[in-house]
């Protein structure tokens, strides 16, 4: 940490800049730091929270002008998990994509490679084409993807406000959804599951069973969370009126996500532009008009019921069916299964292209190497993440690679509202506003 | 360090080795040098279900100061770079660093103008854990790994005599692209 | 094997063809010309595919009616910009229909105007800017850099396209922060990655990457920056080092 005043003695060791005498101060020299801060009390102190910092929700630097425990300017510094993963894509085929979007978001792997997937079939013209039970099993994963998401934000949020128990709790829930992951992607992170087209392969066998002993369980657990967060009086004197930001200034800061509807807006991309046929599914969109963190808190706990009653839904609908489009030009050639070197392999598609035809050969070295094309243009998908609105630009050159693909994640648009709910208030407030709008670097700088 | 540094070799030594590893390696207080995905996995492994406290290092340390083992978990990129060099620098000896997945071990998928590739280029690793991210039974793994290091580890002249010894075999050593055959 | 212009074998003689890949017409918006395949540039033709010539075409301008809502917004842009005293062909370069989306082609000096006419507008009120994404075509001359920004409608449900075209030596356009403050960030990231400069931005600095960086490592002439990777004894290239299919 390093704390700049234009005067004042101090045994931490300082350097001469245009800006004037910088002190660069750590952990132990604090009390005399504050102290010399104290002798001349019109001194502003600039101090430099993070890129490392246990409570930052990451790798973010937060840039404080304090006076005495006022945070009267506040600013954000990011880029240090810049990864340049939209430069990478340009390099790999339209399918390899899936593999680099889904570690932008860590925490919303799911909606990472829905989003983007979306936007290929939407420049590939088969968004009708799309089988319903690959739809449905998105959904699925999508839904299961909020809840553990918010379960992380909540959990992580509580930790930093140095409620741990609501983070062992947390990551217990979360592991249940992980488990479920597991069994179906082969990962508990960074699936890869979504493909463009369809999805990787069908749910394997137990799946279903295991969801439905999930949701039953977690229909219980969830209520645990009322119990130990939404009525103790030291978390609502945490949270309550603690990033404060109303319609208009989401608007202008084009917050989405939890952040808008605690302004009490009901806009949800499901309701309002539904993809992958949200409109079918019965669910509510909960708002809450205080604005605050609490709200935000409040939000994600009933969004969660919600992502339940629709992960519900989307269990009875399934039915048996193909999981990747017809289009032999498009799809992956083989329907892989898993092998017993723990690999995924089809015995009967190599029989087939090793053994009887040569071009069904050649069509596999093609698609698995080349990749597909797809027609020049470019599409603009969006879908609701559990941080807001999570839109995919993509464009394409008519080539077998992305032309150009951009992000546009929620939490790097709603992580500019923080200047504007913490300016004004506590230090450590502004802990608490970072936490409810839960940015995930890997996010925000991709 | 302190006086154990000093003492001549010999039984005296070794002996005051085997206690100061014992003594070291039940007592690892890791940094939070959380990064990217690879985080997740380790606030994961220090929560309920794998629960580090087992093997006594369930304490994140909030402060470098205060921590003697750095697990670099996450991708690292060109602008992080310095941060985690002084936030290394800033942690006492001795101390040992675990480069947690692939990206902070190689750069991994992100062969890229952003992401060093390697945290090694910045700070000495003790032990490379691979996966993408490493399952929490990994992370354990390495770090039981990284106690057994700590218990054989050496003190003053044994420990300059085994710096002279790895940095003799180090130059020994084949390169890996001067090997023939099949490189399994 | 080139036509009239020298633009290349257009592929209108296979329209029919469902087969082939990137059979949009004529119609559209050349970017590029390509020449041979396999990205073997170097060297002597062994594939036989070198002396391919194809030319790469986005989708071009679009004729009334657009169809749906598109015609209900067109019209009042028109309306509201003649209001006030512009002639909406000199702003709006064209206007393209593509996969159930329209982008409004506009021209940068007009850029602000036409934000401020589509978040005000009562008809229109485009309240919400998704960002700005940054494209680089460098071998379109004189149009080389472009500003895409997605506008959102909470009001009326609705999602348009802004695009515009700035050429790499003059890479000016105006900032759009005055009138949907959430660009801030998203400006400076497109700085940041492409080198385009926004006009009246109150802090465009880097973002991204670390301050005192060298280029714009996101345009299309910038190297990926990958190393060679030794795996097994042999060395790997960089992907953007590797031959590709192209």
């Amino acid at each position: 940490m390093s704390t700049q005043t234009p005067s004042g003695a101090s045994a931490a060791s300082a350097r001469e800049t245009t800006e004037g005498t910088v002190y660069t101060v750590t952990g132990g020299d604090w009390d005399e730091i504050a102290q010399s801060a104290a002798k001349s009390d019109d001194e502003r102190i600039i101090v430099n929270m993070g890129p490392q910092h246990p409570s930052t929700h990451g790798v973010l630097r937060l840039i404080l002008e304090i006076d005495g425990e006022t945070v009267t300017e506040a600013r954000c510094g990011i880029g240090y998990l810049h990864t340049g993963i939209e430069k990478n894509l340009e390099f790999r085929t339209w399918t390899q994509g899936t593999t680099f979007v889904t570690r932008m978001d860590y925490l919303t792997p799911f909606f990472n490679e829905a989003a983007y997937c979306l936007a290929v079939e939407k420049l590939l013209g088969i968004t009708d084409e799309i089988p319903d039970r690959a739809t449905i099993i998105r959904v699925l994963l999508m839904e299961l993807n909020r809840i553990s998401s918010h379960l992380v934000c909540i959990a992580t949020g509580g930790m930093e406000l140095g409620a741990t128990t609501i983070m062992i709790y947390g990551f217990r829930d979360r592991e249940l959804i992980l488990d479920i992951y597991e069994l179906i992607t082969g990962l508990r992170m960074n699936h890869a599951y979504i493909r463009p087209g369809g999805l990787a392969q069908d749910l394997p066998p137990g799946a279903v069973d295991q969801i439905r002993e999930f949701v039953k369980k977690m229909t219980k657990n969830l209520p645990e969370y009322d119990k130990l967060a939404t009525g103790n009086p030291i978390f609502k004197a945490r949270m309550q009126d603690v990033g404060y930001l109303d319609l208009a200034g989401c608007m202008a800061l084009g917050a989405t996500g939890p952040v808008l509807r605690s302004a009490g807006l009901p806009h949800d991309l499901r309701k309002s532009q539904p993809y992958c046929g949200y409109e079918t599914y019965d669910f509510e969109v909960p708002t809450a008009d205080t604005c605050d963190s609490y709200g935000r808190f409040l939000i994600r706990l009933e969004e969660m019921r919600q992502s339940l009653r629709i992960v519900e839904q989307c269990l009875d609908r399934l039915q048996p069916g193909p999981v990747m489009v017809a289009d032999k030009k498009i799809a992956w050639p083989a329907q892989l299964a898993l092998g017993p070197d723990g690999l995924g392999n089809s015995l009967d598609h190599i029989k087939k292209i090793m053994g009887t035809s040569m071009e069904a050969l050649i069509h596999h070295f093609k698609l698995v190497t080349e990749g597909f094309r797809v027609p020049p243009g470019q599409a603009y998908a969006t879908v609701e993440s559990p941080k807001g609105e999570l839109g995919v630009h993509v464009v394409s050159d008519g080539g077998t690679r992305p032309y150009r693909v951009h992000f546009r994640d929620p939490s790097f648009t709603n992580l500019q509202a923080m200047a504007a709910m913490c300016e004004g208030g506590q230090v450590a407030d502004v802990i608490v506003a970072v936490a409810s709008i839960d940015p995930v670097m890997g996010g925000v700088d991709r | 360090m302190g006086l154990e540094e000093k003492l001549p070799s010999g039984f005296l030594l070794t002996t005051v080795e085997q206690a100061a590893g014992w003594v070291r390696k039940a007592s690892v207080f890791p940094a939070t040098f959380g990064l990217a995905c690879c985080a997740i996995e380790m606030m994961t492994t220090g929560a309920g279900r794998y629960d580090l406290a087992r093997f006594g290092m369930e304490v994140f340390r909030g402060s470098p100061r205060q921590a003697d083992l750095m697990i670099v978990a996450g991708r690292v990129s060109q602008k992080m770079a310095p941060v985690l060099r002084q936030v290394y620098d800033q942690m006492p000896n001795p101390k040992w660093v675990i480069s947690m997945g692939v990206c902070a071990s190689s750069g991994g998928m992100f062969n890229n103008y952003a992401i060093v590739q390697g945290v090694d280029h910045i700070v000495p690793v003790d032990i490379y854990l691979p996966g993408c991210p490493p399952r929490p039974e990994m992370l354990m793994d390495a770090i039981l790994k990284l106690h057994q290091k700590i218990q054989t580890s050496k003190l003053g002249v044994n420990a300059e005599e085994a710096a002279r010894e790895a940095e003799e075999a180090a130059l020994k050593a084949l390169p890996t692209i001067e090997m023939k055959g099949l490189l399994r | 094997m080139s036509d009239a212009n020298g633009n290349g074998v257009n592929p209108e003689k296979d329209l029919g063809a469902s087969n082939l890949p990137g059979q949009r017409g004529d119609k559209g918006e050349e970017i590029r010309v390509q020449r041979g395949m396999f990205g073997a540039n170097n060297g002597g033709d062994t594939s036989g595919y070198g002396g391919l010539v194809r030319s790469i075409r986005l989708p071009g301008a679009a004729t009334r009616p657009y169809g749906g809502w598109f015609d209900e917004v067109a019209d009042e842009l028109e309306g509201a910009l003649e209001e006030q005293g512009l002639v909406p062909e000199n702003v709006i370069d064209k206007t393209v229909v593509d996969r159930d989306e329209i982008t409004f082609h506009v021209e940068r000096e007009y850029l602000l105007r036409v934000a401020q006419t589509l978040r005000d507008d009562p008809a229109l009120r485009f309240e919400l800017c998704t960002g700005v994404s940054g494209v680089h075509y460098p071998h379109d001359k004189g149009r080389e850099l472009h500003a895409v920004y997605h506008l959102r409608s909470i009001t009326h449900n609705r999602l348009i396209r802004l695009e515009v075209s700035t050429p790499d030596a003059d890479p000016h356009v105006p900032s759009l922060v005055s009138v949907y403050p959430t660009n801030d960030w998203h400006e400076r990231e497109t700085y940041d990655f492409f080198g385009l400069i926004f006009d009246g931005h109150p802090a465009l600095t880097r973002i991204m990457m670390p301050d005192d960086w060298q280029g714009f490592p996101q345009r299309k002439d910038y190297p990926l920056g990958g190393i060679p990777v030794e795996y097994k004894g042999a060395q790997i290239p960089a992907p953007d080092q590797r031959r590709s299919y192209s």
